[in-house]
């Protein structure tokens, strides 16, 4: 399609006038702030924007109430990330005493934050709750490998989840129950 | 019938008795008898019917290599059968078709009766409906049966990805379960064998494990124990389930019950690439697909080709995968007289070397690991320089199921070349004694440790000229004044001759690392640096290089890399 273009009439064409409208705001908005106190910009960083509820920002891995890390490395995210930021190394075959029946937990997960898009996608594939897009928006880093999140650095900046169900838990209890019951 | 088709002059194709069915409401053609899992002809079965028909009925326990158990109920389906009057006569509609009653609950028409189509054979008139109203809620009601104590733990369940639970209940499944008492709870991370570990809680008791071990392998190991919902899979007890054969209940157990030891927890299922290869531990040559991420190969799982190995192989074999991923492999290519450490450089040395060979001088031992390409072009080198050659026989105990007693993956291939003899690694003694007196004075090694086969370090030290390829190190390679790293299977191309004649192609799944090239590769560079393939008939492409070697070795004459397909062929040995 070839979108014609249209002819500029003179007046138009003398620029002056649309130049003034536009100073107009900006002389509006000098004599709001330097006389009526009506700020519209902020001093970043030292100042910082209040983060509405629901923003995606950087995405971090949670431990439930008991210190548990609550990846379970199923790799759903790593499937679903659209930009291939989360790569996850499996705990492989060797048992772990320490997880309990939920048996498996990530020996790494690491996510790059050059890559990642904030799409949230990780977060609603996740059938643990494991991991959440936190308000954090502003990344910095001096090197690129310094921006590639590793489990602990991405554990220790999502902090706790309250899970009010606790699934593995109650699992736990519920086979702990059964064991009066079941046949010899 | 049988008697019938025997005498006929047409074997290949002798004339079928069929039935004529309506498979939901299309007239289908099935023959009347099919084989079962021994392979005896037995009257079709509705799941059978249906698989000709091309429409798929949900199973667990149905498997075509195991006899039929019938005990998961997922395949019921609705169907219909031609009414007989008190006359014995059939009733028919007003129009002059045949009236069909549809099967019902004794006592309570309204209600349908399913049978289980695996089990059940089809009659002449027959209607299935695999596709009705009924058969739909028979299996949902089915799914949730099965599914009232399943764990419902897929994020941490290896089978994910690959698991007919899940597969089924994308298709016949309820979003939500009605179930809301406790579920049972069973044994888990049961120790069952040395390679199995088992999820009591997963296991919808199809007993494929069962039956694939007591029938095929004949190691009658496994069993159900406990009463009702507490039916357990378990080891006969105090014994292990240890057969040579284990680890293909794991491919057989439909949802995530039997794990593999080795692969557990390694990588989930959806991210592999799968390639089609075989297995190199011996001459069965069993058809394998090869599961690899990022350059790694993580499993071998059977691929069913019911000539060579059905749908099994061996856990000796499935397991043989790890020399692959070693860190020790030989990744560089040293020219050691000069220092070269380039391919081209290398090669022109060693074409020089071998161009200043007196005839006769010269001896090739080749492995009978290698693919019939490159055992071609080793034979070419070996007619071009009179040079004597040889291969080094392996031999180990095999079984009646699949182990062969022969562990090279194609010595055939090594006779049909025509690298070795009948009787492999006769030559090898005199090699030994030419390089004692003095006669041998190059030896071309191609992927064997020489000193463990008659041919020590010392008489390695008397040789003019050494040139080895190998994918790992050991004493021959260390001892190379040449040397050229080479490709495991897994990341090159080729054919294999299986002990019975089977000619089968093998793809590339990883990339080789480092230097490592295919061996058929820079042989073919060596051969045109001595003036051998001979200009531009010289074959420019790995399909090329296998036509031309199948139009020049009577055995594999007529045959083209296209042709081979993925089951492979049969060549005279």
């Amino acid at each position: 399609m070839i979108v014609k273009r249209s002819e500029l009439t003179w007046f138009e064409r003398l620029y002056l006038p649309t130049l003034l409208s536009g100073l107009r705001v900006t002389w509006r908005h000098f004599f709001n702030t330097l006389f009526r106190g009506k700020v519209v910009t902020m001093e970043y960083p030292e100042q910082r924007w209040v983060v509405p509820e629901g923003y995606r920002g950087a995405p971090y891995l949670v431990k439930d109430q008991e210190d548990r890390t609550k990846c379970v490395s199923c790799q759903l995210c790593e499937f679903v990330c659209p930009p291939k930021a989360i790569r996850i190394t499996p705990p492989g075959s060797e048992v772990n005493p320490d997880t309990g029946n939920v048996e498996k937990r990530p020996r790494e997960f690491e996510i790059n934050m050059l890559r990642c898009i904030f799409c949230g996608f990780c977060q609603e594939v996740c059938p643990e709750e494991a991991i959440f897009l936190m308000k954090d928006y502003s990344l910095t880093g001096t090197s690129r490998k310094e921006m590639v999140y590793n489990k602990e650095k991405l554990l220790s900046l999502g902090g706790v989840h309250q899970d009010p169900v606790q699934k593995w838990k109650q699992k736990a209890r519920e086979a702990r129950e059964q064991e009066h019951f079941k046949p010899a | 019938m049988s008697t019938a088709t025997a005498n006929d002059p047409k074997p290949a194709q002798p004339p079928v008795e069929t039935l004529r069915i309506k498979i939901d409401g299309r007239e289908v053609e099935v023959p009347k008898l099919m084989p079962d899992a021994s392979g005896r002809l037995q009257p079709t079965t509705m799941l059978q019917a249906c698989a000709v028909a091309g429409i798929e009925v949900p199973h667990y326990c149905y498997h075509p290599k195991l006899p039929v158990a019938g005990n998961c109920r997922m395949c019921l389906i609705e169907f219909g059968t031609p009414m007989i009057g008190p006359d014995r006569k059939p009733v028919l509609n007003e129009d002059g078709t045949p009236k069909i009653a549809r099967s019902v609950l004794p006592y309570e028409p309204t209600t349908p009766r399913g049978a289980i189509a695996c089990a059940t054979p089809i009659s002449p008139g027959m209607e299935l409906y695999p596709g009705s109203a009924a058969t739909r809620q028979m299996r949902e009601s089915v799914l949730e049966s099965l599914l009232i104590n399943h764990p419902l733990d897929c994020p941490i369940c290896d089978q994910a990805g690959e698991c007919k639970l899940q597969e089924y209940s994308v298709e016949h499944g309820q979003a939500t379960s009605r179930f809301v008492e406790t579920k049972v709870h069973k044994p888990k991370q049961v120790d069952l064998g040395p390679r199995i570990m088992l999820d009591d809680e997963r296991c919808v008791l199809c007993t494929r494990c069962i039956r694939f071990t007591r029938d095929i392998v004949g190691d009658d190991a496994l069993g159900i124990v406990n009463r009702g919902s507490y039916n357990t899979i378990a080891a006969y007890p105090g014994a292990k389930f240890d057969n040579n054969y284990t680890l293909n209940t794991v491919d057989l157990c439909p949802v995530g019950a039997l794990t593999s030891k080795d692969f557990r927890f390694q990588m989930r299922v959806w991210f592999m690439k799968e390639t089609r290869s075989l297995c190199t531990g011996c001459a069965t040559g069993c058809n394998i697909l090869i599961g690899s991420r990022e350059e790694k190969v993580l499993r071998y799982e059977p691929r069913q080709n019911d000539a060579v190995n059905a749908c099994w192989m061996c856990d000796t074999g499935r397991l043989n995968y790890k020399w692959i991923g070693r860190e020790d492999r030989l990744i560089e290519v040293r020219s050691f007289r000069s220092g070269a450490r380039s391919w081209s450089g290398t090669l022109h040395e060693v074409a020089e070397s071998l161009k200043t060979a007196a005839p006769g001088s010269v001896a090739i031992i080749a492995s009978a690991r290698q693919s019939n390409e490159e055992l071609y072009l080793l034979k070419k080198l070996a007619t071009h320089l009179g040079a004597v050659t040889d291969s080094i026989a392996r031999e180990g105990e095999g079984d009646k199921l699949l182990v062969n007693e022969d562990r090279n993956p194609n010595s055939n291939g090594a006779r049909l070349t025509g690298i070795a003899f009948t009787e492999m690694g006769i030559q090898v003694p005199k090699i030994a004694d030419g390089i004692r007196a003095g006669r041998i004075r190059t030896l071309i090694v191609f992927g064997e440790d020489v000193t463990r086969h008659g041919i020590d370090a010392e008489l390695l030290g008397k040789l003019q000229t050494l040139i080895v390829s190998d994918i790992l190190p050991n004493e021959t390679t260390r001892r190379a004044h040449y040397l050229l790293p080479g490709c495991a299977h897994a990341e090159k191309r080729g054919t294999f001759v299986n002990a019975k004649g089977r000619l089968q192609r093998f793809l590339k799944a990883v990339e080789p690392r480092g230097d490592a090239r295919p061996e058929a590769e820079f042989l073919q560079e060596l051969l045109a640096d001595l003036g051998i393939a001979g200009g531009t008939a010289s074959p420019t492409s790995f399909e090329g290089l296998f036509n031309q070697m199948a139009r020049e070795i009577p055995a594999f004459a007529g045959l083209e890399w296209s042709r081979i397909g993925d089951l492979g062929v049969n060549v005279p040995i």
